[in-house]
């Protein structure tokens, strides 16, 4: 007779696993959602109008965190104004052009390492080459470029990863009807990979968002309310600097909170943007 | 035999250090239908791709020999390569429509070589569609993607985008292997009635369409061309031992 019976030390064995997993999966759920409980429920009630719309002012103590939210903006596009051009032309020189595979490895690696590299380390070189040595001072422009150079990884890699994708035979077909490499890359490689593009763009905002160290070094800390132009060439502080600020500097807990509760609105926001465009590209290919 | 289009002399083929085309010699006649015959990785797709320098595109090819193309020398420097790859069309083993609509497929490529002009367009990718007979299929859908169409219908497709640049030569690389019976028929009769003002070379692993379809065959083996002569006598009386053998199924 078989006998399948498990033995009784076996199935304490089997038992105790599986009531370990059970535990860290629920500790898991149960950090993230007191993590997003704690921030909203200590945030949310600090949101006002007021504090978003208006400017600091300390002779009538009120906070306002507007200049925070436009300078964010500004830096964000800026940022993906000059690391948009660079990150998908290199992206494009080293899956199509380039001849030396060595040198595209050495490329590949070195970008790879570059987003390793822990952004307060951006923020020193930031600070010593764009702000004192190209004499940029302490600016949301020197905060960019700084951002730029973290960001340029992200979006090579995403761009290559997604040129990689675009089958060769689009390119054997138009270059068999003599179109040639500039034209094929323009129309039938290009238009393939916007996936791509657009993925590395959103996880590039995301980051943005979330940096704080890098700017801390070279943007600053002003809340003064600027246009974009002004603003590039003046130091201003970010939302998540702000929240530093506010935190570490002035106490004042209740903005830093409502500042963290907008941060993690976006973040969700940039998260489900992020999915919805894969699917939205993966639905258009299929 | 007709006159000639294109004159392969002694042409060889290394990528990197491996031969795979051995002092080949063949004229292709205008206006006929040229089969390519022999075992997988014989270099007859090698040799097609040669004739409108697509290896080009492959690193670590090195050619010698020539190849004349209604008298010029296609791999002298001075050739525009664009221009004989519009002269000298390829349809593909397996069907390649770009990711756009019909519509746009068929204008790639008079639009790469400067046609403007809505009319103009409508005017050559109608002619192209026609000609390719897949019009009547996709007259009514020609801004929907091409994707969207079947196998054997992408392929007449990318003949008719082939056709639209007014090419002389169409080399086909088994452009059959990867569609069903009825879509290879179609594929057939077209090629038969395409030879009535195109040049066209095929290469094809099935021998019966060889047969069925081409004028001249010429068959290769392991880099070599072993025959080639008009196509009933090259399979009726192979004049080669290693011909007969292959054609009447001992290897391959």
């Amino acid at each position: 007779m078989l006998n399948a019976k498990l033995s009784r030390k076996r199935r304490r064995y089997i038992g105790f696993m599986r009531a370990l997993m059970y535990v860290c999966a629920a500790l898991t759920y149960a950090l993230v959602l007191f993590l997003i409980a704690y921030v909203l429920a200590k945030g949310v009630p600090n949101i006002s109008w007021e504090l978003l719309s208006t400017s600091p002012s300390y002779l009538t103590e009120r906070i306002g965190i507007l200049p925070d939210i436009l300078n964010t903006v500004y830096i964000v596009i800026a940022t993906l104004l000059i690391v948009l051009p660079l990150g998908v032309g290199a992206a494009i020189y080293l899956t199509e052009y380039a001849k030396n595979k060595k040198v595209v490895a050495v490329i590949e690696y070195a970008a790879e390492t570059l987003s390793g590299i822990p952004s307060i380390i951006y923020g020193l070189v930031g600070m010593l080459f764009f702000c004192q040595f190209l004499g940029m001072q302490t600016s949301l422009l020197a905060g960019a470029l700084t951002l730029v150079i973290m960001n340029l990884p992200t979006i090579m890699r995403t761009t290559q990863e997604s040129l990689k994708t675009v089958p060769q035979s689009y390119r054997e077909g138009a270059f068999g009807l003599g179109a040639g490499k500039w034209r094929v890359i323009r129309t039938v490689v290009l238009p393939g990979c916007v996936d791509g593009v657009i993925t590395g763009c959103i996880l590039s905002v995301g980051r943005i968002l979330g940096e704080s160290a890098a700017l801390l070094f070279t943007a600053g800390f002003a809340h003064a309310l600027n246009g974009i132009f002004e603003g590039l060439t003046s130091a201003g502080a970010t939302l998540t600097v702000a929240l530093y600020v506010y935190a570490k500097e002035q106490g004042e807990f209740g903005a830093a909170f409502a500042i963290a509760a907008i941060l993690m609105g976006l973040t969700l926001l940039i998260n489900l943007a992020a999915t919805l465009t894969q699917r939205y590209f993966r639905r258009k290919k299929a | 035999m007709m006159s000639s289009i294109i004159t392969i002399d002694n042409l060889c083929l290394w990528y990197g250090n491996q031969q795979a085309l051995k002092n080949v010699s063949l004229d292709i006649a205008k206006k006929s239908i040229t089969a390519l015959i022999g075992p997988s990785g014989c270099g007859k797709s090698t040799f097609l791709k040669t004739l409108n320098r697509m290896n080009d595109l492959i690193p670590g090819v090195k050619i010698t020999g020539s190849v004349q193309y209604e008298k010029t020398d296609i791999f002298d420097s001075a050739t525009d390569v664009s221009e004989l790859r519009r002269q000298i069309g390829m349809v593909f083993q397996k069907p390649n429509p770009f990711p756009m609509s019909i519509y746009d497929n068929v204008a790639y490529g008079p639009r790469t070589h400067g046609v403007k002009g809505k009319a103009k367009l409508d005017d050559i990718v109608e002619r192209s569609l026609r000609d390719a007979a897949i019009w009547n299929e996709v007259k009514d859908r020609l801004k929907k993607n091409a994707l969207g169409l079947s196998g054997g219908q992408q392929q007449r497709l990318c003949i008719a985008r082939a056709l639209a640049v007014e090419p002389a030569v169409l080399l086909m690389d088994e452009p059959t292997s990867a569609l069903d019976p009825i879509s290879t028929s179609k594929i057939e009769e077209l090629a038969l009635q395409l030879k009535e003002q195109y040049t066209i070379v095929i290469v094809t692993h099935n021998m019966q369409q060889a047969a069925r379809i081409s004028d001249n065959t010429a068959f290769f083996l392991l880099g070599e061309l072993v025959e080639y002569g008009v196509t009933e006598m090259l399979f009726s009386q192979p004049r080669d031992k290693r011909t007969e053998d292959y054609i009447t199924g001992r290897f391959g």
